[in-house]
């Protein structure tokens, strides 16, 4: 059976090219970044080339970019190290952060930390107001997500980054998703601290990093040996960080506008299905939708069956038995919250997995609306 | 993360549906997770003689449902009242801690239909 991924919000399939250039790194290029001799330096050039890319990507210098673990732990050390270098305070994050931040956010709570979670509106927007006015002089921090994992809703960023310089207050994001789709820059946008990641470009998993801007004061999470630049201690992930850069040198524009097309077939074959509507959108590879009388995990399931993987928000995802935080947030009901399908596409994605996705899902949703009897 | 089993109960539930005139009907919701049964039996004597089972749920609800009908039929009903959560996750070759309250529902959405039948 051939395999038609459509989870690319989840993770990416990683490039081959990708994959050539780390492999050296894996095999006789090991040395260590922190080592004086020339096996050392070997990986210590790669290491700065690859910030350099990262850097110039985002419009930051060179000694802003923090290689980390990934977006979780990029997340973690904006939230975490901002609030306990401050000491004690206030921290705005919106309803509709990925687990890591909600959950970081949480942790801060119970830290002694006050927190306020931002509400959004039916499209998924936060609401600039309420978080101008959340806004009071212990605040440290806004943590606003840039394109949605869920919904692909992307957030104005230049607009909050207004909010904060005018505060005062440092502005973090977390653009996993967004990261080479659609257009970052930390100055433009007022940034002080940006997660990004390498699995959601089709880069390796175990490698992201944190933009910090110049002067930004962060505890840290890791103490050590002093790598980068103090702030993430811990030898780098040499293959895992020249494999991040090369897949940002691979993503270009004409991806964004190649997925945007594929999405927006998808979109308009979807909804000739009846009952069917769309949540949120904006992200070119991200959409998702709500099917009434049904739920997306058993839709995901008969989908995976014909070789096609898509993922839900549903409750009953994985260990989750509660509907999507996200999708509650922005007022859905727990029955079109339980019914809702995630489908992401990447650049790697043809016009025929999409016309074949669209040929099998019409069957799929009639037949689990027979056996939920349908309206009543 | 669901063994054979329970995909081939999800992928075939010959149970699934409705009754007309039925002897007893029971609805059940799981509020936290969104999955609703709606259990249909015809009753001959004592003994259930055909389940139906609408489900709106996730694969574990569908399949839950499928095997509590399979372990219905053909039951007497004080013996379909003892079915439980477990006689359902054994049919079903085990199931995902996580996933058991949908067999819980299934099993209650039974015990509704059964006393439905009674009251009426």
């Amino acid at each position: 059976m051939k395999t038609i991924y459509l989870d690319s919000a989840a993770t990416t399939m990683v490039d081959s090219k990708v994959v050539r250039v780390m492999e050296p790194y894996l095999t006789e290029k090991y040395g260590n970044a922190s080592s004086l001799h020339h096996k050392g330096q070997e990986a210590k050039m790669a290491l700065d080339e690859s910030r350099e890319i990262i850097a110039k990507s985002i419009g930051a210098r060179f000694d802003e970019i923090i290689f980390t673990s990934g977006g979780t732990e990029a997340n973690n050390l904006a939230l975490k190290g901002s609030a306990f270098i401050a000491g004690k305070g206030h921290v705005i994050v919106t309803k509709i952060e990925h687990d890591c931040v909600l959950n970081t956010a949480k942790f801060l709570e119970a830290h002694g930390f006050d927190v306020d979670y931002i509400n959004v509106d039916e499209k998924g927007y936060v609401d600039l107001k309420e978080l101008e006015n959340k806004i009071r002089k212990e605040t440290i921090i806004v943590s606003v997500i840039h394109g949605n994992n869920e919904t692909g809703t992307v957030q104005d960023l230049e607009a909050i980054g207004k909010i904060c310089k005018k505060n005062n207050i440092l502005f973090h994001t977390d653009a996993c998703q967004s990261y080479t789709k659609i257009p970052l820059n930390v100055n433009k946008m007022n940034l002080d601290l940006v997660t990004l990641n390498a699995h959601k470009i089709h880069g390796p998993k175990g490698v992201g990093a944190l933009y910090v801007r110049k002067g930004t004061k962060l505890a840290y999470l890791a103490h050590g040996g002093g790598q980068e630049f103090g702030i993430r201690s811990g030898t780098e992930n040499i293959s895992g960080i020249v494999g991040f850069s090369m897949a940002v040198k691979l993503a270009k524009s004409k991806h964004v506008k190649y997925m945007n097309k594929l999405k927006n077939k998808l979109i308009d074959g979807v909804l000739k299905i009846p009952n069917v509507k769309l949540n949120g959108g904006g992200l070119p590879n991200i959409a998702n939708f709500s099917f009434k009388y049904i739920e997306g995990e058993a839709i995901g399931a008969y989908l995976d069956v014909k070789g096609i993987c898509t993922s839900t928000g549903s409750a009953c995802s994985s260990t989750k038995v509660e509907a999507s935080h996200v999708l509650k947030a922005m007022g859905l009901t727990d029955e079109e919250a339980h019914g809702s399908l995630r489908v992401s596409l990447s650049r790697f994605n043809t016009e025929e997995e999409i016309d074949y996705f669209l040929e099998v899902l019409p069957s799929i949703v009639e037949k689990l609306r027979k056996i939920s009897g349908g309206k009543k | 993360m669901y063994n054979k089993k329970v995909l081939n109960y999800f992928k075939n539930p010959k149970h699934a549906g409705s009754l007309k005139n039925p002897d007893g009907v029971g609805e059940v919701i799981n509020k936290t997770c969104g999955d609703s049964m709606r259990v249909y039996i015809k009753v001959k004597g004592e003994k259930i003689e055909k389940v139906r089972i609408e489900t709106l749920g996730c694969v574990a609800a569908i399949a839950s449902s499928e095997a509590l009908a399979e372990i219905a039929e053909g039951k007497k009903l004080k013996d379909a009242l003892k079915i439980s959560k477990l006689d359902i996750v054994k049919k079903l070759g085990g199931m995902t801690p996580g996933k058991v309250h949908c067999s819980v529902l299934a099993q209650q959405g039974l015990k509704k239909a059964i006393k439905d039948f009674k009251s009426g």
